[in-house]
């Protein structure tokens, strides 16, 4: 007797629906095991991670705050994951676009610069976004490199680049020698939406890039294109698509997404450059577009769960010392079963007696 | 001339991982299957090896459970991939990512330990020679196995009858399959060779190369020696020199950092990533008349029952 | 397999067949012919009178051109999408599918119905997966959705490779109907039988090469036969034109 893998005549789509949430559940089944091994009463370690940070109003924008940049990297990775190219550098796009956009704001630091500076910060990082996302693209397209290992190794650079301005040429002086900038001010920062609070217009972009990418995917021949090129290849040369093309446009249009997110975090929640300004968002998205299986409006729920977890486990660090990487095992694990649970929407499972599978034959 | 000596023995300690890992993983893609997630095996293998050092007191049991951390995580690796046909890219960046948290979790509580690092050997009168002696003399073992490890790999590619299964498991799943060879198994023999390469790779930083373990040390040699079996078109004899070729560019701009050559530090720092960058952009490039990657690197394989 | 100096020419209202052992080239003549594979002379093939050699398959469509590979998962179709999304894999660039950018999923919707009804298409829904239909219903809805943009030209690799008898009848009547319009019709096909009841000559394709077309009523078995074998082909010089 034997377990084995079947194709399906058609994707089960009650089992696209409840995947996420089979994944979820068995993620905190895991969880709990690990909190017992780790000596933590498992249930006080849920309810930190996953009930507490719900149940007031400054976690709850702190999530929204954490989530904004996870879904905007989210969603322009799951253009470049439905069109089969593997953008695995949002984190490098990510800092590069926070880079562009301070240095605005490091120039014009002190200056009467009016209300233009903001939104020059936002374009000019995500161009930067999208031009450091084309260097793998065309890369990929021209020479045949693999995107994948070269968009991870601007990662590294990124960081040093970013690592190299905070404590050289951009440090503040009066900064008492630590590697940042000096604050922005305020015509160069995302204007909150509350007063007092957290929540800031970043969360309303987020929000407008869901929106769009849901039109793309779902109402343009373009979207359909990115669709068609990942999904069968060769049927979309077949339907006149040009897959490079796709493969230059999802890397810019992520490239450009993870960069505004860099810098909608610097110029919002951080308030100057410095290193460290990304606890992995850029690696962190690549969960949140799986989980939100490739669909805008899945990764901006997932990317809200995600957020609740980075608020949970700092809240479960302070509450009860749990490590802060049980986060990073948790996004992991989560991942995994994600990828398992969506295996069944094409697949499905059979029990196999060996001698009896001789006289099916094959067919 | 001392400094030539020291350069070439740092060249040779600064490539054995990469060579380590990026035998293990060759051998896993020439079966066809393509584990992105070295870089997670790699760095659970530093945590679990530092850890088994520390609590034994043996390089050599380290050098086991990295070993046995990596092998696990490739079994996870194999179990998606290849078990339930899920994406092998995917896959292979959560497998990362998991290794990346589980090692945390696991390094924690050896943070700011240290061992006291894997013996070199000496053979008095042979080491002791002047320039010549250190290099092929006086090494620590990790050394040797890499050079060992991937001799027994290119002998068994090339060979042996198995390694010629494998690598057909790697061209053509279908044929392969038809022929009657249990390709899900063998793939996932393979996956797990190169899983305990990773580990023993990820362990050999913590063990020999510096004598504690920090999180995230691998630092991206796990990329960077999938980015060498990319170098080697997927040969042994290539990916050593790869390797070493590699490991002399981080030597060499960390001299220069020393030497203070008036470039930040940060720029000779990328330089590594840099040039695997370069380096996948002129090989592609050469390469335009037809990949020498095995055919089947990366697709999903469900027998027909 | 390199093509060599192929050269044919196709009116409005004929069938052209191309028999052969499969493997002699039909497979990268179709590429040429769509536009899969481009090639550097715009006379290499002529549509409706104009040079299209270095069109992409889009701009074939435009001028007036279909296309019907061999393979109907995964080259025709995408086995994942719906039926719809199927219809606008080739419908996109010249049927009103798309407008500034965006899709008219009532025409995608309309084009499947259309070919349900035509074509006589068994399905279990409205809109099911292309992997979903049995070989013989997908068939008749790849053969249907380009017949239904009133091709002028039709290229056809394999119409009934693997299609049940009642399918395939369907598929045959479909092909005559469309040149009895007016449409010229090229059928690639390993069947000889379905190449004798359908079409109006018959060339052969052998290692690359193309013989003289026969009239089907002149081409006997013996004949076709030896040019199968590769006996007696006269090779042409030019190397152009194919047009309706």
């Amino acid at each position: 007797m034997q377990l084995v893998l079947e194709k399906r005549a058609e994707r089960s789509n009650t089992i696209a629906l409840i995947s996420p949430l089979i994944a979820i559940g068995l993620t905190i089944v895991t969880m709990v095991i690990l909190f017992a091994i780790l000596g933590k009463n498992p249930l006080l370690a849920l309810d930190a991670y996953f009930i507490a940070p719900l149940t007031d109003g400054y976690s709850l924008q702190e999530i929204a705050v954490k989530a904004t940049p996870l879904v905007m990297i989210a969603i322009g990775l799951s253009l470049c994951y439905l069109a089969n190219a593997w953008n695995i550098g949002a984190e490098g796009q990510f800092l590069i676009g926070a880079v562009a956009g301070s240095w605005i704001a490091v120039k014009t630091q002190g200056t009467d610069a009016g209300a233009w500076v903001l939104p020059a910060m936002l374009l000019l990082a995500a161009a930067a976004g999208a031009l450091y996302a084309l260097i793998p693209a065309i890369c990929k397209v021209r020479f045949g490199a693999s995107e994948i290992l070269t968009s991870l190794m601007l990662v590294y650079v990124a960081d040093l680049f970013l690592d190299y301005l905070v404590r050289g040429p951009w440090r503040d002086p009066h900064g008492f020698n630590f590697p940042t900038t000096a604050e922005f001010d305020p015509v160069a920062t995302v204007p909150l939406l509350i007063d007092g609070g957290r929540l800031h217009l970043g969360s309303i972009i987020a929000l407008l890039v869901v929106a769009a990418a849901a039109i793309l995917l779902g109402r343009t021949i373009k979207g359909f294109e990115i669709r068609m090129v990942g999904a069968a290849p060769r049927a979309a040369r077949f339907g006149g698509f040009n897959a490079n093309q796709l493969v230059i446009l999802t890397f810019a249009v992520s490239g450009a997404l993870a960069g505004l997110a860099g810098i909608i975090e610097v110029a919002g929640p951080v308030g100057h450059l410095q290193p460290g300004i990304s606890p992995g968002y850029g690696f962190t998205a690549i969960i949140v577009a799986f989980l939100g299986r490739l669909n805008p409006i899945g990764i901006l729920i997932a990317g809200l769960f995600l957020a609740l977890t980075f608020i949970g486990g700092e809240q479960a660090q302070i509450a009860m010392k749990i490590p802060l990487d049980v986060t990073k095992v948790f996004q992991g694990i989560l991942l995994f079963y994600v990828l398992a649970c969506d295996s069944l929407i094409l697949y499905r499972f059979r029990l196999v007696f060996p001698n009896r599978q001789v006289a099916r034959g094959t067919g | 001339m001392e400094l030539v000596e020291a350069i070439i023995l740092s060249v040779l300690a600064a490539s054995t991982p990469l060579l380590i890992a990026a035998t293990g993983e060759l051998v896993t893609e020439r079966s066809g299957v393509l584990n992105l997630g070295v870089e997670g095996m790699m760095i659970m293998g530093a945590a679990c090896g530092f850890a088994g050092a520390w609590l034994t007191g043996s390089i050599l049991i380290g050098a086991l459970c990295g070993i046995a951390a990596g092998t696990l995580m490739s079994l996870v690796f194999a179990l998606m991939a290849l078990g339930l046909a899920v994406n092998q890219v995917a896959t292979g960046l959560a497998l990362t990512i998991l290794g990346i948290g589980l090692s945390g979790l696991i390094g924690a509580g050896f943070v700011g330990e240290r061992i006291t690092p894997a013996a070199h050997l000496y053979i008095p009168g042979l080491t002791d020679i002047p320039l010549i002696g250190h290099v092929p003399f006086g090494e620590d073992a990790f050394v040797y196995l890499s050079l060992a490890l991937i001799v027994g790999v290119w002998w068994f590619l090339y060979r042996t009858r198995p390694g010629l299964i494998l690598r057909a498991c790697g061209d053509n799943h279908v044929s392969a399959h038809a022929l009657g060879y249990p390709v899900l198994r063998i793939r996932t023999l393979a996956a797990m060779f190169g899983g305990a390469c990773a580990g023993l790779a990820g362990a050999y930083l913590p063990l020999a190369y510096t004598p504690f373990f920090i999180p995230g040390m691998t630092a991206g040699r796990g990329w960077i020696a999938l980015a060498l079996v990319v170098f080697s078109s997927w040969r042994p004899g290539r990916l050593v020199v790869g390797a070493y070729l590699f490991g002399a560019v981080t030597i060499l701009q960390l001299h220069a950092q020393g030497w203070g050559v008036g470039i930040p530090s940060q720029f000779m720092s990328a330089l590594p990533y840099l040039a695997t960058v370069i380096v996948l952009v002129l090989l592609s490039r050469a390469r335009t008349g037809g990949s020498t990657a095995p055919a089947a690197l990366g697709t999903v394989f469900v027998p027909d029952r | 397999m390199r093509l060599d100096h192929i050269s044919f020419e196709l009116k409005g209202g004929e069938i052209l067949g191309i028999a052969g052992v499969a493997g002699n080239g039909q497979d990268e003549m179709f590429a040429a012919l769509s536009g899969e594979r481009l090639s550097k002379d715009p006379g290499t093939v002529v549509i409706e009178g104009i040079a299209a050699g270095h069109l992409s398959i889009t701009g074939r469509r435009k001028l007036g051109a279909a296309f019907v590979p061999e393979e109907r998962l995964g080259h025709g179709t995408a086995p994942r999408m719906k039926l719809s999304e199927n219809a606008l894999l080739t419908g996109h660039a010249a049927s009103g599918m798309v407008r500034h950018g965006f899709i008219d999923t009532a025409a995608t919707l309309e084009t499947v119905d259309k070919a349900t009804e035509t074509f006589d298409v068994r399905k279990a829904k409205r809109d099911p997966e292309a992997a979903s239909l049995s070989g013989g219903n997908l068939q008749k809805f790849i053969v249907g959705r380009e017949i239904l943009r009133n091709p002028a030209v039709l290229v056809v690799n394999q119409p009934t490779w693997g299609v049940d008898a009642g399918a395939a009848a369907v598929i045959r009547q479909a092909l005559l109907d469309l040149a009895a319009a007016g449409a010229a019709v090229l059928v690639t096909s390993q069947d000889l039988d379905e190449l004798v009841e359908i079409t109006d000559r018959i060339a052969v394709m052998f290692h690359g090469r193309l013989s003289v077309p026969l009239p089907t009523r002149e081409a006997t078995r013996e004949k076709l036969g030896l040019l199968m074998g590769g006996s007696s082909l006269e090779p042409k010089e030019a190397a152009h034109a194919a047009g309706a």
